[in-house]
């Protein structure tokens, strides 16, 4: 049997969350009923025109220049014909010749290496609509449109065939949805469709230079169906190819519930769009003057965060491939980091006790109460010894609850530690007086029995007394009687 | 003399005056309506009621001395492919028979600002696609002036209401020559502006990049006065050009000294009319007389315009009419198989002979293998037949030549042969690849009675130079005053 190497590459399809669609003014709701979401120009009507939205392309610039690409001066929309009751023109306003964005790259980590993934273009086009089926509305006599969807804008994204696993495929698929929800031009939602992966496959001979058949996959809803089908397909093209025969240029739709990819059209029946230029738009023109605008509206991308934030801030790897997750914990991060100067200190509350309330309350970060002001204050409690590591963790809770600042909480619930010498050493005496047993053990050389003393004397203030003072004063008190 | 018989601008007066109201101006209309309607068939739709109801609002504003608008009152007809909100528009196909638009074109957004009276809507050739309106699927619309020969196309409607006086002025669209051929042939005035002049939005594609909106009226006056109300960039139409809107009406200046007129050598050949060149060489020579200088120029290119004309316009069409599947609106075969069957018997019932030749011609410009040899050669030859304007108009200021080879032709002369019907468009088809304003004035008659028109070109954005030749030539002879038999005779001839 020879060995193969797997070819992939890969076109992702991102919804813009712009607030209007790519050449009307209708707002998109996901999960809004069926139609609401539409006017007569993204419903195709007679004699509606298209106008691009403006916003629409600066997210695709956005996106271009995240990904390293050349933007075009001059590109154009083209029509791509073809009849499907999901598209309302019977063509679809997308770009064919000359794209927004040209070239570019993506670099990720992949077990533990750096790699950089090519890309060959991304542009603009509309999104379509959705049929509605028997197996939604039981009537199998007859579909319905849900035109919500029509028009909105799509980013599609088209790599380099340069992936060389399904589990390398992934990988890049997660650099390039970490990018756009760092520019904040997608919600990447795979569930609800806003974010589509369809890889295009190919096997060749090990050390082989040219590119075998290759077949795409469409629809998938999640990034392990993805790796499935990607998977499932690698062995049936080995069988196909093991068995002396041809794999067949196709387009296959991946069946979670059977594990198989089935083929959707063949190439005998392969379409001819016959694309041309959009008539009804004219060029999209983008300046110098506008790229050098939105150039420094980008936020830093994860990959340069990260490296900042192990040579910054001395976190490590792991550490800071959590803490870069998101644009709004890695934001979270920062601020803390830089407010407090405790950047270890900052992580582990974030990672800790911050994450764990979190997921409790199934919130995200940007939405909690707490801020990195409440943090760093936190933090500065514990530093100057006016609560200790514990007791800061209830104040956590209780600012993750109601908002307010720590020092607040503090002085309200009165969880200022006790510093006072006097006052511990007579709660100490007390102690040792009513627990003569474990004082005792103490002098005969068991040490560890002064825990015991030490708990009590924490119980009697709850928690209060600063639990250094409280050791050295019972050392003291224990040794001197 | 009737009302319905009056320019836009002498009844504006009139209305100022309060000497007349727009009822009684709208009901006059509608009288000559129930008269010859029936004889020229130039009306889809009617929309009496709401007529009224404007020219009654309009009668409110005068009466109250408000300062109305040129077009207030004024009773308009508009082209059936302009989408009207709440009336029927139906492009003259069956497969749009029952579409009652939600929405305005822009341009009745803008008439309607002016307080204009909306007459109805005009027969057509189904989706703009043909040069004597007989492609319409209702009816067939007659010449007022011969009423057994074709009014022209294919806003044949939109002419032959504003000759036969059961319209004061009227909208068309022109795509290769479908205000200016019409205009023609019926003895009226017809423009088409600038491609980008006027919005497209709500104007029912045929062939978007060549597509534009004009005006039909009885003299250049009137031609100005709806230019002035329905030109200027639209945030809805992309390919609208932002650029400055005068008035128009300040180029009606009865003096073309200094104007430098061209006159195309390729468009004075065999295959014109020999009266047809003969009026149209009179012409010039009036606006000679009258201090033009006239010089011969050539546009080499010229003779490709209809093989290109023939090619773009089908292969844009053929997209524009997609949508036009029974899954949203419009008819709907109710006992398909399957899906693809429901496409099928949808337009192949619904859409008539040359809509269906149209979309499969440009269907093929457009296919894998054969977009090089004919939609992109076709866009190449459009650059070479523009470049050739481009270089015309350094040396002169307008161009002038005949509007259509041939007088109205008779009905069904020419249906069974599609390339002899498409030859009708020769004069217009080259200026509408290159975007150009043209414009067609009556510049007199054949032996047989029938119409002829003058067309004359401007730069791009060169309405004004246009109207003042077009305005000269008018104050300069009478043929624009002519009335067809079906008017002087007092009744259908
Ligand atoms: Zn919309």
């Amino acid at each position: 049997m020879e060995e193969y190497e797997i070819v992939i590459g890969l076109e992702i399809h991102a919804e813009l969350c712009t607030e209007s669609k790519l050449f009307c003014n209708c707002a998109y709701t996901f999960g809004a009923s069926a139609n609401d979401c539409t006017c007569p120009i993204c419903l195709g009507m007679p004699g509606t025109l298209p106008v691009v939205n403006r916003r629409a392309v600066e997210f695709a610039v956005r996106a271009g220049l995240a990904m390293g690409c050349e933007i075009t001066a001059s590109s154009k929309f083209d029509r791509k014909n073809y009849f499907y009751p999901d598209l309302p023109k019977n063509y679809q306003i997308s770009q064919y010749d000359i794209p927004l964005c040209q070239s570019g790259q993506v670099t990720f980590e992949f077990e533990g290496e750096p790699r950089t993934v090519a890309l060959r273009r991304i542009h603009l086009e509309e999104d379509a609509g959705k049929s509605i089926h028997a197996e939604v509305t039981g009537d199998p006599t007859r579909s319905f449109m849900d035109f919500n969807r029509a028009g909105v804008p799509l980013l599609e994204i088209v790599s380099e065939p340069e992936l060389h696993s399904p589990a390398e495929a992934i990988a890049y698929c997660r650099a390039v949805k970490e990018i756009l929800e760092y520019i904040e031009v997608s919600d990447c939602n795979m569930e609800e469709g806003s974010l589509r992966c369809e890889p295009n496959l190919s096997l060749r001979p090990k050390g082989s230079k040219e590119l075998g058949t290759r077949t795409e996959i469409k629809n998938k809803n999640s990034f392990q169906e993805l790796i499935e089908a990607m998977e499932y397909e690698v062995r049936r093209q080995a069988r196909i190819l093991d068995a002396g025969e041809e794999v067949v240029q196709e387009t296959l739709l991946f069946d979670a519930s059977t594990g198989k990819t089935v083929a959707m059209r063949g190439k005998e029946e392969a379409d001819d769009y016959r694309y041309f230029p959009e008539p009804d738009l004219v060029h999209v023109q983008i300046s110098g003057e506008w790229v050098k605008e939105i150039q420094p509206t980008l936020p830093e991308l994860p990959a340069a965060r990260r490296e900042r934030f192990i040579s910054d801030y001395d976190i490590s790897p792991e550490n800071a491939e959590f803490l870069t997750s998101t644009r709004p914990i890695a934001e979270f991060f920062d601020e803390a980091a830089r407010r407090s100067g405790e950047p270890t200190t900052c992580a582990n509350w974030i990672m800790g006790d911050l994450t764990r309330l979190l997921n409790t309350a199934e919130i995200e970060i940007q939405d909690a109460k707490v801020t990195p002001a409440h943090l760093n204050e936190l933090i500065h409690l514990i530093a100057d010894a006016t609560i200790s590591g514990k007791i800061a963790k209830s104040v956590l809770d209780d600012a993750f609850e109601t908002g307010k600042m720590p020092k607040e909480i503090v002085a309200e619930k009165g969880l200022a530690q006790i510093t006072d010498t006097s006052e511990i050493e007579a709660i100490v005496l007390q102690v040792v007086e009513d627990n003569p047993g474990p004082a005792q053990d103490y002098r005969d050389g068991t040490k560890k029995a002064i825990g015991f003393l030490v708990g009590q004397v924490m119980r009697a203030t709850r928690g209060k007394a600063n639990p250094q003072l409280v050791n050295q004063i019972l050392t003291r008190v224990l040794s001197t009687e | 003399m009737s009302l319905c018989e009056l320019t836009a601008h002498v009844l504006h007066e009139k209305l100022k005056a309060r000497e007349i109201t727009a009822v009684e101006l709208t009901e006059s209309v509608y009288a000559r309506i129930v008269e010859v309607e029936p004889h020229v068939k130039g009306y889809l739709t009617l929309t009496k009621e709401l007529a009224l109801e404007q020219a009654n609002r309009a009668d409110t504003g005068f009466q109250n001395g408000d300062d109305m608008p040129a077009l207030a009152g004024i009773p308009i007809a508009i082209k059936d492919v302009i989408c009207t909100q709440g009336v029927r528009t139906t492009c003259a196909s069956k497969i749009l028979e029952t579409f009652v638009p939600p929405y305005d074109a822009t341009v009745m957004t803008k008439l309607h600002e002016q307080g204009i009276v909306m007459l109805g809507k005009t027969n057509m050739d189904e989706f703009a696609m043909g040069s004597s309106t007989e492609n319409s699927a209702y009816q067939i619309t007659h010449n007022p002036w011969d009423l057994d020969a074709i009014p022209g196309g294919s806003s044949g409607g939109s002419a032959a209401v504003v000759s036969a006086d059961t319209a004061i002025c009227s909208l068309g669209s022109d795509t290769g020559g479908s205000i200016r051929q019409p205009a023609a042939l019926c003895g009226v005035v017809g423009m088409k502006p600038t491609y980008g002049r006027v919005s497209r939005y709500g104007l029912v594609a045929f062939a978007s990049s060549l597509d534009q909106i004009g005006p039909f009226t009885k003299d250049v006056t009137d031609c100005a006065l709806i230019l002035n109300a329905i030109c200027g960039s639209d945030a809805m139409d992309a390919t609208s050009v932002d650029v400055h809107v005068p008035d128009f009406t300040q180029s009606l200046i009865n003096d073309v000294k200094g104007l430098k007129i061209g006159i195309p050598k390729e468009y004075f050949t065999e295959a014109l009319d020999a009266e047809i060149a003969d009026r149209v060489h009179t012409a010039i020579a009036v606006l000679e007389s009258v201090g033009a200088t006239v010089e011969e120029i050539s546009l080499p290119h010229t003779e490709y315009a209809i093989a290109t004309y023939y090619i773009i316009a089908p292969a844009e069409a053929s997209a524009n009419l997609a949508r036009y599947d029974g899954v949203r609106y419009g008819y709907r075969n109710e006992s398909p198989e399957d899906l693809i069957d429901m496409y099928k018997r949808t337009r192949s019932e619904a859409f008539g002979e040359e809509v269906k030749r149209r979309i499969m011609i440009g269907t093929f410009a457009l296919s894998a293998g054969y977009q090089d040899a004919y939609y992109r050669k076709a866009q190449k030859a459009r650059t070479l037949i523009k470049s050739d304007f481009d270089a015309a108009f350094e040396k002169v200021d307008v161009i002038a030549t005949p509007t259509s080879p041939t007088p109205a032709f008779k009905i069904g002369e020419r249906t069974a042969d599609p390339l002899q019907m498409y030859l009708s468009d020769v004069m217009t088809t080259p200026a509408s690849h290159a975007g150009l304003p043209g414009i067609s004035v009556p510049c007199g008659f054949v032996e047989s009675g029938l119409p002829v028109g003058l067309q004359l070109l401007g730069a791009p954005f060169a309405e004004e130079k246009v109207l003042r030749v077009a305005y000269t030539f008018e104050q300069n002879t009478d043929h624009h005053r002519q009335k067809p038999p079906i008017v002087t005779d007092g009744g259908v001839s």
